[in-house]
């Protein structure tokens, strides 16, 4: 029997429950919100809204991996195009372009056209340094870690600090290939 | 290589009953070796206490994927054997058979080994063991109350996994 080839986002994201969208900015904002009660400093938010995303990225991969049915990407160039195009499909509901490579084809862009974390949303003056949507680097982190790749993430462009666009830089540190847990002599 | 049951005389494997278990046990590991789930149903030889069984068990699977990538006739790459591989690289084993009994074998790209031991007249289980891969992350993945890593306890999944089982040819 042929394994089933991979399935495209719209394919999947057809198939999985759904949550309303506006429940689900909302309920984001209320989880920024409150964050920012109880920690007060941006740079704290920021680090907490990564560390949140990154314990959500570490499962989040299995879900992705059984309803894509993806396998194993030869090269960095294919993960960017998988995350881009049938992983945010299938979250979130839109899809991202892949842009910028570098030489090495070890670092890309991810740009996101449309957000649908921000919807609604303004950032006050007392909090200009928040990357609201740092969760989004923390999944990507996260996911990319089970995989065996390390890899450091951040936003180059925010659309509430008055970019024209979400850029999202995914940097690939290196490949952690498997070893064998267990001590010789155990 | 050690075999369950290692007599001179193989014995003839039990006949498939068209109801109750064909599954003998199943195994469930992560990429760093800790067994999350161990599951018996008819197993009547036990040879070595659980900890070393697990051991035995994701050894001999990390050494055969090794071994069989290693011998791919087909691939391009000339890497020596015991070179560490991506987790998923390379071409992938998913079933051995003996006289007593099949082991089949799934491995997703982040490290999770579903194993599934049964009677040596079962057909291609890999459908069956995406499936199984299906029922974890619905019902261990999304757990909130499920730290990665740990051994599972849930017995909604048991259940399910139970029931699942039951119902393969």
């Amino acid at each position: 029997m042929a394994p089933a080839a991979p399935r495209s986002g719209d394919a999947i994201f057809a198939n999985v429950e759904r949550v309303n969208a506006e429940l689900f900015t909302l309920t984001y904002g209320a989880i920024v919100r409150q964050l920012l009660t109880d920690l007060e400093e941006v740079e704290e938010v920021n680090k907490q809204l990564d560390q949140m995303g990154y314990n959500i990225g570490i499962r989040l991969i299995d879900e992705f991996l059984a309803k894509s049915n993806v396998s194993r990407c030869v090269d960095f160039k294919e993960t960017a195009e998988a995350i881009a195009k049938v992983g945010f499909k299938m979250f979130l509901g839109v899809t991202a372009s892949v842009t910028n490579w570098d030489a090495d084809g070890t670092s890309c862009s991810l740009v996101l056209e449309d957000n649908p974390l921000v919807d609604f949303v303004e950032l006050p003056d007392t909090c200009q340094g928040l990357y609201y949507c740092n969760i989004l680097s923390g999944v990507v982190r996260g996911a990319l870690e089970m995989v065996s790749m390390k890899t450091e993430v951040t936003w180059i462009r925010d659309m509430l600090r008055g970019d024209d666009a979400y850029e999202l830089q995914v940097k690939l540190l290196k490949q952690v290939p498997e070893e064998y847990p267990y001590k010789d002599d155990e | 290589m050690q075999f369950f049951g290692g007599s001179d005389i193989s014995p003839l494997p039990p006949p498939p009953t068209a109801s109750g278990n064909n599954a003998h046990m199943m195994y469930v590991f992560n990429k760093n070796g800790v067994c999350l789930l161990y599951r018996e149903w008819n197993r009547s030889l036990r040879t070595l206490n659980a900890q070393q069984d697990h051991k035995l068990m994701f050894g001999l699977l990390f050494s055969l994927k090794s071994l069989t990538a290693k011998m791919d006739p087909t691939s391009v790459e000339k890497g020596n054997l015991g070179v560490p591989q991506l987790t998923g690289q390379g071409c992938s084993f998913h079933s051995f058979r003996t006289n007593t009994y099949k082991l089949s074998f799934m491995e997703s790209p982040s490290g999770i080994k579903i194993i599934l031991v049964t009677h040596p007249r079962t057909g291609d289980l890999r459908e069956s063991l995406k499936y199984i891969y299906n029922l974890y992350v619905e019902y261990v993945v999304k757990n909130p109350l499920y730290s990665p890593g740990m051994p599972i306890r849930s017995e909604l999944f048991n259940m399910t996994l139970d029931q699942y089982v039951r119902g393969l040819g």
